[in-house]
């Protein structure tokens, strides 16, 4: 309960500051509205923000589900199959230096304004982390054991699913959890470019119309869905995947 | 405990040189395991034993071998660490090889193993929870559970401490008698104890050292127990 506590404590301590920075500089209200009037906004648009929230929330949660899914049979592939792992590896690294802001436009122009440009730029975001994070985990198993299940005569299928696997579920684990973080950007990213619906949306359409305070409103829910999100993943992680130490 | 059909009918021989990276591990070695009983390897560190240990497991990756090798069919094999799968618990890493191979793992014959290592009532804890002369034993559960004519043992007991070593000797002496067994050790004592044949590498072949007649596991403290591991303890310091 002291990360839970702590919490609390830093989201004070960051009100207060805001607060401070309103009074000493008297700073206008559409340029930067004190926190109460932030907090009021979003109790007064309460309807406006959860039904953009669902619609973003629903962007992230697929997009994590089918990154994870795709991340973890990529890195069991490329594990398998030396082939594959040598011509693949070279392209995922130089692909880490295309900016992924920049794919935003065209998956809008190939996908549409819809859920699914947003879906494919999280899913685009976590890939990477959760491939390679699972990939190296993947290849530091102990060799002594694959040697043991070599000589009692597993086929590699067997030691990959029996052995290989279950070891580097913690790294499976270390990259869903950044993943968890990583994922609302992408869908946010997505929504700026081109969307009819989200919070970034939602965070567009008040810039633009000096509605400052439903801004700032709409971002809050993001942050704070975002950190149940990563607290959400980070506890089914511990419970699942993740080994305790010593073990 | 019997392994019937897969009994060793005829003797398990290793002749020939074995380098790794073009850099010679060992040359003209001629190695015999005598059917149904103990052979006990020693010699000094980086002489190859677990490279011979690992050719007859057919481990031996970039390991070149040129020469003749029985192959045994099918091993177990025990090593210094045990192994354990710290995802599963005791009973599934005693069954851990039928589901390696997709058979049907036989849960009363594992549960049968672990009473006879003196575990039966650990079956449901996971490794993290034993010590480590249990975990030993559980990997000595594992070992039986394959059931194999021939197997190979590297340095099984050298993490544990004097007593449990002991214990553990005299425990996989008993349970592994009529099998083939190959056991790589530092400890004189240990290959006096439990060798029916005792041979020492060295980089220019095998010394076969006259090893006691009495019956295995011996006491520690018989007389031609001491007497085989003061000869030991003199061959092993003589310079080559
Ligand atoms: N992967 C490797 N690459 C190069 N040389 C290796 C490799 N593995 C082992 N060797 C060398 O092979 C030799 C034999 O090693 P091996 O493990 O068989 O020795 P050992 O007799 O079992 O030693 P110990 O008693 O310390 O266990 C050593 O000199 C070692 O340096
Ligand atoms: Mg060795």
């Amino acid at each position: 309960m002291t990360g839970w506590r702590a919490g609390i404590a830093a989201t004070c301590l960051v009100l207060a500051l805001w607060q401070v920075v309103i009074w000493s500089t008297g700073v206008a209200r559409f340029i930067l509205p004190p926190p109460a009037l932030a907090v009021q906004t979003i109790w007064e648009s309460r309807a406006l923000l959860a039904e953009h929230a669902v619609i973003t929330m629903a962007e992230v949660l697929i997009g994590l589900a089918l990154g994870a899914a795709l991340g973890f049979i990529s890195a069991i592939s490329l594990v398998a199959w030396p082939t594959a792992r040598a011509l693949v590896r070279p392209i995922l690294v130089f692909s880490q230096a295309v900016p992924v802001f920049a794919l935003a436009p065209l998956l809008t122009l190939w996908l549409g304004f819809g859920l699914w440009s947003k879906i494919t730029m999280a899913l685009i975001i976590i890939y990477f982390p959760v491939t390679s994070s699972f990939f190296d985990a993947l290849m530091r198993t102990n060799r002594d054991w694959i040697g043991l299940a070599k000589v009692m005569g597993a086929s590699p299928a067997r030691i990959m699913w029996h052995i290989r696997v279950p070891a580097a579920l913690p790294g499976f684990a270390s990259g869903l959890r950044l993943a968890a973080v990583y994922a609302p950007i992408g869908a946010i990213i997505g929504e700026w470019v081109g969307a009819s619906k989200g919070l970034g949306y939602l965070m567009l359409l008040a810039n633009g119309r000096a509605k400052t305070d439903l801004m700032f409103a709409a971002l809050i829910v993001l942050a704070v869905l975002t950190i149940l999100l990563h607290t959400a993943v980070n506890k089914v992680c511990e419970k699942t995947l993740d080994r305790p130490e010593g073990s | 405990m019997g392994h019937g059909a897969k009994s060793v009918n005829q003797p398990q021989r290793m002749t020939g040189s074995a380098a790794i990276d073009g850099t010679a591990i060992f040359s003209q070695l001629d190695l015999t395991l005598t059917p149904d009983s103990w052979t006990c390897l020693l010699g000094a560190s980086g002489v190859g034993k677990s490279t011979v240990l690992r050719l007859f497991a057919g481990l031996a990756e970039g390991v070149t071998f040129t020469g003749d090798l029985s192959v045994p069919g099918r091993v177990a094999m025990m090593a210094q660490q045990d192994l354990l799968l710290p995802w599963l618990n005791v009973l599934d890493n005693v069954l851990v090889g039928a589901r390696l191979r997709g058979d049907r793992p036989d849960k009363g014959r594992a549960r049968d193993r672990l009473a006879q290592v003196g575990l039966a009532d650990h079956a449901d804890k996971f490794p993290s929870a034993l010590s480590g002369g249990q975990r030993q034993r559980v990997a000595l559960a594992r070992t039986l559970m394959e059931d194999r004519a021939v197997v190979l043992l590297d340095e099984p007991f050298s993490a544990l401490d004097a007593l449990t070593r002991a214990q553990m000797q005299e425990l996989t002496a008993e349970l592994l008698s009529g099998h083939t067994v190959l056991l790589v050790t530092h400890d004189p004592n240990e290959a006096a104890r439990l060798g029916q044949t005792i041979l020492i590498m060295t980089p220019s072949g095998l010394v076969n050292v006259t090893a006691p007649t009495t019956p295995i596991p011996r006491e520690i403290s018989a007389p031609d127990v001491l007497r085989a591991q003061t000869d030991l303890f003199d061959q092993l310091r003589r310079p080559t």
